[in-house]
């Protein structure tokens, strides 16, 4: 604990040092496990089993990527999952079962997101609800509010199908890619979910690096008592870093609703865990301070890569877990260890 | 300032108070009504009188908000309206959560109900409780997985094991008697995941000589996940002949595995249970059959036979609710369209 404070402390050129190293570190990692797959399974290496890996990536990738800003002031959100799943829903009625516009419908999915995650800043910030409560009272509300929406229609609990509009579903399933692909790699067919996993991942960026936005998260994250004596609104802007993050559920929504062509209330328990993973395993620290979207996008990567490849070498899903969680603790762990020698 | 958050936590109780308050009406509503049916008027008015008189039968289910749990809560009611009983209807949100059974079967015998219709999660620790209530003369009916134990009067449930024997035969059929299968299954540690595996499994392995199951796994019915899981196992069996995915779920992920992989057709998808989708993709062929369980049946068996109990007249203690095998050809058939859910 004492050596992250130090490190934290250290001024901002060592945090672009060490995150260029964990970002190194990190992309080793998945090097590394590609090319051992790759000798393993002759299937694994295949273009398709990279698409299917990129496409399994989009979702958590999304979700990951709000949780990154989230960690970096070092708060927590545990609700990013069920918001997910609520926005996928609200998208499901307005367009199932109000007939809105697909636009309007994908527009209602994100800022259910957005506001999800406004309140979650909201009450952290000025109710002074610790994140990780106020985050699981969060995760709670909308896991429920999904499965009562769900039941508008029919009085049951039940999913809400996209079958009027085919074009919903092309939004992470067609390729506007493809065209462009096709002289290089005929036959390849990267998703829209990938795309919009990248072009998220480049607007995360900016808005870290390039923002106000994004230089008061690492601010606060660093030391929110000097961030506020010098004249920062703290509270404002940690909600808005919440609503940031609610956002990117909320899209994330839109893309698993669109992926399985339905909208699944009693999905996304669970996909909380998995986004932190990939934030932890992606170099930014749960102490704060220090986050970097490259790294969050190679974590998601590294446990989509790894659960993949695992499966298709016909390991049984019981050590699979056991395989993620030693990554896990072995990535926080090499961390900790660079930073003591820096 | 103290006193202001004293007044916004009262406040914020007050709002609790009248969102359950209201939201109470409108859930007590749709339970009634399935079983009011034509002559809501007659018995509108006749439940507040004969209230004291009505047995009170609670329904412990393995889950609500599955569709399959929604149909076996429907045939509950529907009983419940027949002869003229009060149930209650609940589960835990996911199947694992067996300690928040063992709350809900706490609290049912501590309202002193007529009977119990009881689907255990875990039978070793629901154990005392239902030794419990045999000693207090209160009859357990069990349903779905049942209850492993000779406390039961009768236990209203689909032959698992024998119906994903039936899935078995039929995929040796549509393959032409050899080649390569896998199986997806919900979980591992579930009556209903076990038998559906080994049914299947063991089917194979008796009666199939030339069929090789080359892959088992568990999806947790979680339908992204069973999807990426299914399209690791097909890329790396390019041979693969038939898939079949145990519950609604996983049955969804092999489907969108082969539609988003361009095996349509290619490889024999069966499935289990119903669900709009799964229905949809039998009608047009990309999954070439289902079996179907008869939850309503079931529902509605449980509580007829918890009637029966409480009045002492005899019970047989297996009741078979059945199940169906289903393709483009039946599904429309009398038999066979009102078992199969939306």
């Amino acid at each position: 604990m004492a050596t992250a404070e130090t490190t934290l402390t250290t001024g901002k050129q060592s945090i672009f040092r060490s995150s260029a190293a964990q970002k190194l570190l990190a992309f080793a990692a998945l090097i590394v496990i590609f090319v051992v797959f790759s000798i393993l399974s002759p299937f694994f290496r295949t273009p398709e089993n990279v698409v299917n890996i990129l496409l399994a990536t989009a979702v958590n990738g999304v979700l990951a990527l709000g949780v990154t800003f989230i960690i970096t002031t070092a708060g927590i959100d545990l609700s990013v999952g069920t918001v997910m799943t609520l926005s996928a829903v609200m998208t499901g009625l307005a367009i199932s079962i109000y007939g809105l516009p697909v636009p309007v419908g994908i527009l209602v999915g994100v800022l259910t997101g957005s506001t999800a995650g406004l309140i979650n800043g909201l009450v952290i910030s000025r109710m002074r609800v610790p994140p990780f409560i106020a985050t699981l009272g969060m995760m709670m509300i909308a896991r429920g509010l999904a499965l009562v929406l769900s039941t508008i229609e029919t009085g049951t609990v039940k999913p809400i199908y996209f079958s009027d509009t085919p074009v919903f579903r092309q939004i992470t399933m067609g390729s506007v890619l493809s065209p462009l692909l096709s002289p290089i790699a005929p036959g390849v067919n990267v998703p829209n979910a990938v795309l919009i996993l990248f072009i998220a991942a480049l607007i995360a960026a900016f808005i870290l690096a390039k923002t106000v936005l994004g230089r008061y998260t690492v601010a606060m994250g660093s030391n929110e008592e000097a961030t506020r004596l010098s004249g920062v609104n703290v509270a404002n802007w940690k909600t808005a870093v919440y609503a940031l993050g609610g956002t990117f559920s909320g899209l994330a929504g839109v893309m698993i609703a669109s992926r399985l062509n339905s909208a699944q209330p009693a999905l996304g328990v669970g996909y909380e865990l998995e986004a932190i993973a990939a934030v932890v395993i992606g170099g930014t620290s749960l102490s704060g301070g220090q986050g970097t979207v490259l790294g969050t996008i190679i974590g998601a990567f590294i446990i989509s890569t790894l659960t993949n490849g695992l499966r298709i070498m016909n390991v049984p899903q019981e050590w699979q877990f056991v395989v993620t969680g030693l990554i896990v603790i072995l990535a926080v762990y090499l961390d900790i260890l660079r930073r003591r020698r820096s | 300032m103290k006193n202001n958050r004293l007044a916004m936590l009262l406040l914020g109780m007050l709002l609790i108070a009248s969102l359950v308050s209201a939201c109470a009406a409108p859930v007590a509503a749709p339970a009634a009504a399935p079983a009011t049916g034509g002559d809501a008027a007659a018995t509108e008015a006749a439940p507040a009188e004969a209230d004291a008189a009505r047995p009170y039968i609670p329904v412990i289910s393995k889950g609500f908000q599955h569709q399959f749990w929604q149909a076996v809560k429907l045939g509950s009611e529907r009983a419940a309206a027949d002869y003229n009983v009060d149930i209650t209807f609940e589960g835990p949100a996911t199947e694992a959560e067996v300690d928040k059974q063992i709350e809900m079967l706490e609290a049912a015998l501590a309202k002193n109900p007529a009977a119990i219709c009881f689907a255990a999660l875990d039978t070793q620790a629901a154990n005392p409780l239902l030794e419990e209530a045999h000693s207090r003369g209160i009859p357990i009916v069990g349903f779905d997985s049942g209850v492993d134990s000779d406390i039961p009067v009768a236990t209203a449930a689909t032959d698992n094991i024998a119906a994903a024997a039936l899935a078995a035969d039929k995929m040796a059929e549509l393959i032409g008697g050899s080649g390569k299968v896998a199986v997806l299954v919900h979980d591992q540690t579930s009556r209903t995941g076990i038998d559906r595996r080994d049914g299947f499994v063991n089917r194979i392995a008796e009666a199939y000589p030339d069929i090789e199951i080359v892959n088992v796994d568990y999806g947790g019915g979680d339908h992204l996940r069973s999807t990426d899981l299914a399209k690791a196992v097909i890329q790396a069996n390019p041979d693969l002949k038939g898939y079949f995915g145990a519950n609604e779920g996983s049955a969804i992920g092999v489907l969108n595995a082969v539609a988003e992989l361009g095996k349509e057709g290619e490889i024999v998808v069966i499935g289990y249970d119903a669900g709009a989708q799964q229905k949809e993709a039998v009608r047009s062929g990309v999954m070439a059959g289902a079996i179907t369980q008869n939850p309503i049946g079931i529902g509605y068996k449980c509580v007829e036979a918890a009637v029966k109990a409480i009045n002492g007249e005899e019970v047989d203690p297996v009741i078979d609710t059945g199940f169906f095998w289903y393709d483009a050809s039946n599904m429309d058939s009398e038999e066979i369209a009102p078992l199969l859910y939306d």
